[in-house]
């Protein structure tokens, strides 16, 4: 029987964390954000039919960047879990945290027992019920979650967008300023995305049950004008 | 999370069963068909739901449903409701024995929602149509225990543009109506109602009066349908479904229309 060569497990786990960081890094940025009566999730997205975005549940939305396929996987996961849930129990006991935890405990899970560690970093985002506070649980390729209230970006140079963004952050702004400044923090000083490369979705209190719609090309020219 | 060999897809009826084989407060809508004795004379009480219909109209399709359930002679509730939106653009109405429908609804309704998730688009109509037949199929043992659901499914078709009505028996065979239906104890009254006055291209108002009307001469002849109760303010639920979608018609439009086809039947002189 061949031996192993011994490697020291903090090297493992670096390898592991620099292998997913690279391709997470790779893809665009994606920014969710609370605004007056709803959240707010905008990506750079050149595809028309592969979503970065989707809905979960009634209030629940998620958001991934990375790649797609492994992102994807997580998203179905989590309609079923969230479904299933909703069927057994009811349909008011289906929430972000819970969901939040099953992704980080299954990517988690992969990072440390799998040979490959997702490559991926996802958002999920819940439009507060009145008397609570939502918000939107960051969620990375080890299973390490944050809960931020106000806003989230992920994906490839988020440290730097994240500034650019939380400079134009206001509390309670209106979907439209919302939009622009994402718009803004994601294209940065030099460049103009355009509108067809773009991809948006709100959960908002004014959609009824399924809080979750995506904004098409002619209401985000009309954000955007 | 499933490997991609046994991925069970869009179906949520699948995942669930996958998860929770053993659940028993699950209907055997999941597990399907298995053998039972068929003993269809037994006298277990349980709340039934009676007359259904629906009815194409300009715009789209019509359904409506009387409030009653029935424990054999007895009425157990005044405001049961038996018209559900299935999704946004369909509309499922149940007859039969009532927790089973209730609950074939509600696993519909998910199911529908699930595969629009997951798959990002919505099924068809006649997709959806087919679903539902294979729910009422996987209940033909309890059906033949007496514990039968016969539901009424129309909605908007968006490819086509129309408005369609699909019927089912009990073992799930499906058929498409060409304007109007009516089933459940109160049936044949109703069908017959609306049958003398359905119009092509009827208007909504009309449309939702003929209902009215069908559902008043089926409970005028049959027990186990409620008729309207102005006193409680109990009006049968009716709901269109056209191109912007599943809408109910408010209790008040109702309650207007149903005074209106009163009269229209007191001026008419009632036969005794």
């Amino acid at each position: 029987m061949t031996m192993p060569f011994y490697v020291a497990p903090e090297q493992v786990m670096k390898d592991r964390a620099d292998y997913a960081r690279k391709g997470i890094a790779r893809g665009r940025a994606l920014i969710g954000t609370v605004y007056q009566g709803g959240v707010l999730l905008c990506a750079e997205n050149p595809s028309k039919s592969l979503h970065k975005i989707s809905e979960i549940y009634d209030r629940i939305a998620f958001a991934g960047v990375g790649k797609y396929n492994e992102f994807d996987q997580l998203r179905v996961a989590g309609v079923r879990h969230a479904d299933t849930k909703g069927y057994a129990y009811s349909r008011d006991d289906v929430d972000a945290r819970s969901l939040a935890n099953i992704y980080a405990q299954y990517l988690g899970q992969v990072f440390t027992h799998e040979m490959k560690p997702m490559e991926v970093e996802i958002l999920v985002a819940e439009l507060a019920p009145l008397t609570q506070v939502g918000g939107l649980y960051h969620i990375l390729y080890d299973g390490t979650v944050m809960d931020e209230s106000n806003f989230s970006v992920i994906g490839g140079d988020s440290e730097t967008i994240s500034e650019r963004f939380s400079s134009t952050f206001k509390k309670d702004w209106s979907l439209k300023e919302a939009l622009r400044a994402s718009v803004a923090a994601l294209a940065g000083p030099e460049r103009k995305i355009p509108v067809s490369e773009l991809e948006a979705a709100v959960l908002s209190e004014s959609n009824g049950r399924r809080a979750f719609s995506r904004l098409g090309q002619t209401q985000l020219d009309e954000l955007l004008a | 999370m499933f490997s991609p060999s046994d991925d069970p897809g869009p179906s949520f009826v699948e995942v669930i069963s996958r998860i929770l084989p053993e659940k028993s407060a699950l209907p055997r809508l999941i597990s399907g068909p298995e053998t039972v004795s068929y003993n269809s004379g037994s006298l277990i009480s349980v709340p039934h739901g009676t007359t259904i219909a629906a009815v194409r109209y300009a715009d789209g399709v019509i359904m409506a449903g009387d409030r009653r359930a029935t424990e054999g002679n007895f009425i157990a509730h005044r405001r049961i409701e038996k018209v559900f939106a299935a999704d946004r653009h369909s509309a499922v109405a149940i007859a039969g024995a009532a927790g089973p429908a209730v609950e074939m609804v509600k696993l519909f309704q998910v199911q529908l929602e699930h595969y629009e998730k997951v798959e990002g688009s919505v099924l068809s109509l006649e997709g959806k149509a087919n679903q539902l037949s294979q729910m009422i199929r996987a209940n033909l043992p309890m059906a033949m225990q007496g514990l039968a659901v016969v539901p009424l499914f129309a909605g908007w078709d968006i490819l086509r543009r129309k408005g369609r009505i699909f019927t089912y028996d009990i073992t799930g065979g499906r058929y498409e109506e060409v304007d109007y239906h009516a089933t459940g104890s109160g049936g044949r009254d109703a069908k017959a109602t609306i049958k003398l006055g359905y119009r092509d291209q009827l208007d909504e108002a009309s449309a939702v009066k003929l209902l009215i009307s069908a559902l008043l001469e089926a409970s005028e002849e049959d027990s186990a349908t409620g008729g309207p109760d102005p006193v409680r303010g109990i009006y049968p639920v009716i709901a269109t479904v056209s191109e912007p979608g599943f809408k109910r018609v408010t209790d008040e439009e109702i309650a207007e229309l149903t005074q209106q086809v009163l009269a229209e039947k007191a001026d008419r002189g009632v036969a005794q």
